[in-house]
């Protein structure tokens, strides 16, 4: 089975603590830590694992500059055998539409059984995989969290409210979005980003696509984030403050009025 | 004029809350625009809820085949396409059946695409202006919505006011012969239901509920002796269910339990909207986060910026010793 994995290198949420620049127009990313977006490892992994059991190979492919480079290879060490790399100037400020139809134009150069990517990435939106079905005009299902491969179709496991499992029987080629908690992403170690650093990955711009760069870029972008805020929510919590004596002395007074204790 | 096509998601005979929250979306968006509420399904279900619909929506259409009996999002965009006119602003909400529905209906109906927005600031000219949340939940932003040949977006649930049925006396209008070809690569088989846990978490009136902060398997024995000296029970955030540290019946959450507790102890937890889609009931919520920035700070009802790992065992002993 051939497998395509789309991934996005992100802002990390979990290494970040998130600060408006002094304009107060966009994040202050100087000091931001990237990596991979955290659901793209689940579909790596499941990529991988699907290979190992039925053969073929796993391609990992990215919309991004020159430093999305290095989260290809980071999947490549976990065990995808290609990477792909989308790269011009023509792409930046493009919206979800306009990655979409980026990432179209290689899948149509491929032949690939399944597509997946994660269930979100940092802008929440969940849009790459259901766009890209529809303009490629294969099933699509979201927040995949089970994956049994059969002949010609899949059996796929989403997650819906309630911890509920909502299971469909899917045609192949088809893209499905891959939802936390799948599986265990493996661990990667530098050892294996440094044997997959001298790997080729071929770039591909506008031009090698077939893409009008009036399509793609801001130019063609119908939806465009204006400005980065942090809203006026309010009071917010009451924040208790002093020694931790203090703060465990009024919490438990409050804890007793509210029935906690 | 704007045309707004609302889409009713329901179970069991009974629309979600959202449908209530609809209408409140789309006066934001544009107050002189036409509200028609879209329901499908199959047979006396549908019915019920089209019918309900009347008392809330002026319009409602109903597209009835055996086909949508379940909202198989592939099946549902096919009907949907046929029906809904493309220049028109369609709203879903930003559940786990929208966001599988939306983002493909965009590309068909070569709509601009927008998900999971909290609010809405009104059209000007062709370019209507809403809120989202990026970087889960850290950070809103504005986005510009280019509507000139329509607009498919997924709306937050619990994000609009909800408007008191009874507001309306709609009819409503069946489409079903409309709904064209529905045959589909994507067959609906079965709902498995979530396997029941060691405790049942929506049965406690204080949860202390762990996320990321928790940092190690092992230090969840910290939450267990405080859930112990409170009377209480842990609950968790999903990473620590996708980690497999605590089952999945454990997890607080719109894909996890929905719980009702008095006291909620949101213990290394940021916050997102998935985890608080799930706690319901107006509890009290005492947070306790090393990051001073974590949106948990603008819900809850007392605040306190310390590593969960020192401060939980402090407040153990404290109230051991009472």
């Amino acid at each position: 089975m051939e497998i395509l994995v789309c991934v996005k290198r992100v802002p990390d949420t979990a290494e970040n603590e998130f600060e408006l620049n002094s304009a107060g127009n966009d994040l202050d990313r100087d000091d931001l830590v990237y990596s991979v977006n955290e659901w793209d490892n689940y579909a790596v992994e499941e990529a991988i694992q699907i290979v190992d059991k039925v053969g073929g190979n796993v391609t990992v492919i990215t919309v991004g500059d020159d430093e999305s480079e290095e989260v290809l290879r980071r999947e490549m060490a976990m065990g995808a055998n290609n990477g792909i790399l989308l790269s011009d100037d023509a792409f930046e400020g493009s919206d979800g539409r306009g990655i979409a139809g980026i990432l179209a134009a290689e899948v149509k150069k491929g032949s690939y059984d399944l597509i997946l990517t994660g269930a979100q990435a940092d802008e929440g939106a969940g849009q790459i995989g259901g766009m890209l079905a529809a303009m490629l005009e294969i099933p699509y299902a979201s927040l995949v969290n089970k994956i049994q491969v059969g002949d010609g179709s899949i059996i796929v496991g989403r997650e819906i409210e309630g911890g509920n499992q909502e299971m469909n029987e899917i045609g192949l080629p088809c893209v499905l979005s891959i939802q936390t908690g799948i599986n265990e992403p493996r661990y990667v170690g530098i050892r294996g980003i440094r044997k997959v650093a001298s790997v080729d990955i071929p770039v591909k711009a506008a031009s090698d696509l077939g893409i009008d760069v009036n399509t793609v870029g801001e130019a063609g972008a119908k939806t465009k984030r204006v400005d980065y805020f942090v809203p006026d929510t309010g009071e917010g919590a009451e924040m208790l403050e002093g020694s931790t004596d203090e703060i465990i002395e009024k919490l438990i007074e409050k804890l007793k009025a509210k029935g906690g204790l | 004029m704007t045309q707004i096509f609302a889409y009713i998601p329901f179970k069991d005979g009974a629309a979600e809350d959202v449908a209530l929250e609809y209408p409140s979306a789309a006066k934001k968006i544009d107050a002189s625009a036409s509200l028609t509420a879209v329901v499908t399904g199959s047979g006396a279900d549908l019915d019920k809820v089209a019918n309900d619909m009347t008392a809330i929506y002026s319009q409602v259409i109903k597209i009835d085949n055996a086909e949508l009996a379940y909202p198989n999002a592939d099946v549902v965009r096919k009907a949907l396409v046929n029906i809904i006119p493309s220049d028109a602003i369609f709203l879903v909400a930003h559940n786990t059946f929208g966001m599988d529905l939306a983002p493909g209906l965009s590309v068909k109906m070569e709509s601009a695409y927008a998900a999971d927005i909290v609010d809405f600031e009104g059209i000007d000219g062709t370019t209507l202006k809403a809120v989202r949340q990026e970087l889960g939940g850290a950070v809103s932003t504005h986005v510009a919505i280019d509507i000139s040949s329509g607009a498919v977006m997924t709306v937050r649930p619990g994000s609009f006011a909800p408007v008191e049925p009874g507001s309306a006396s709609g009819s409503v209008i069946d489409k079903s012969g409309d709904a064209g070809d529905l045959s589909a690569k994507r067959k609906f088989l079965e709902i498995v239901e979530a396997e029941v846990g060691d405790v049942d978490i929506t049965k406690s009136d204080v949860l202390v509920s762990i996320g990321r902060g928790i940092e190690e398997q092992e230090n969840i024995e910290i939450a267990q002796e405080l859930a112990e000296a409170m009377n209480a029970v842990v609950s968790c955030s999903r990473p620590i269910v996708d980690a497999k540290w605590l089952e999945k019946s454990r997890q607080v959450g719109t894909s996890g339990q929905t719980v009702k507790p008095k006291v909620y102890m949101a213990m290394g937890i940021s916050g997102s909207f998935q985890h608080l889609g799930g706690v319901k009931g107006n509890p009290f919520i005492v947070a306790v986060n090393k990051n001073p920035k974590a949106p948990i700070f603008q819900v809850a009802d007392v605040g306190i910026v310390q590593d969960i790992l020192e401060f939980m065992p402090s407040l153990t002993e404290a109230i051991n010793d009472l």
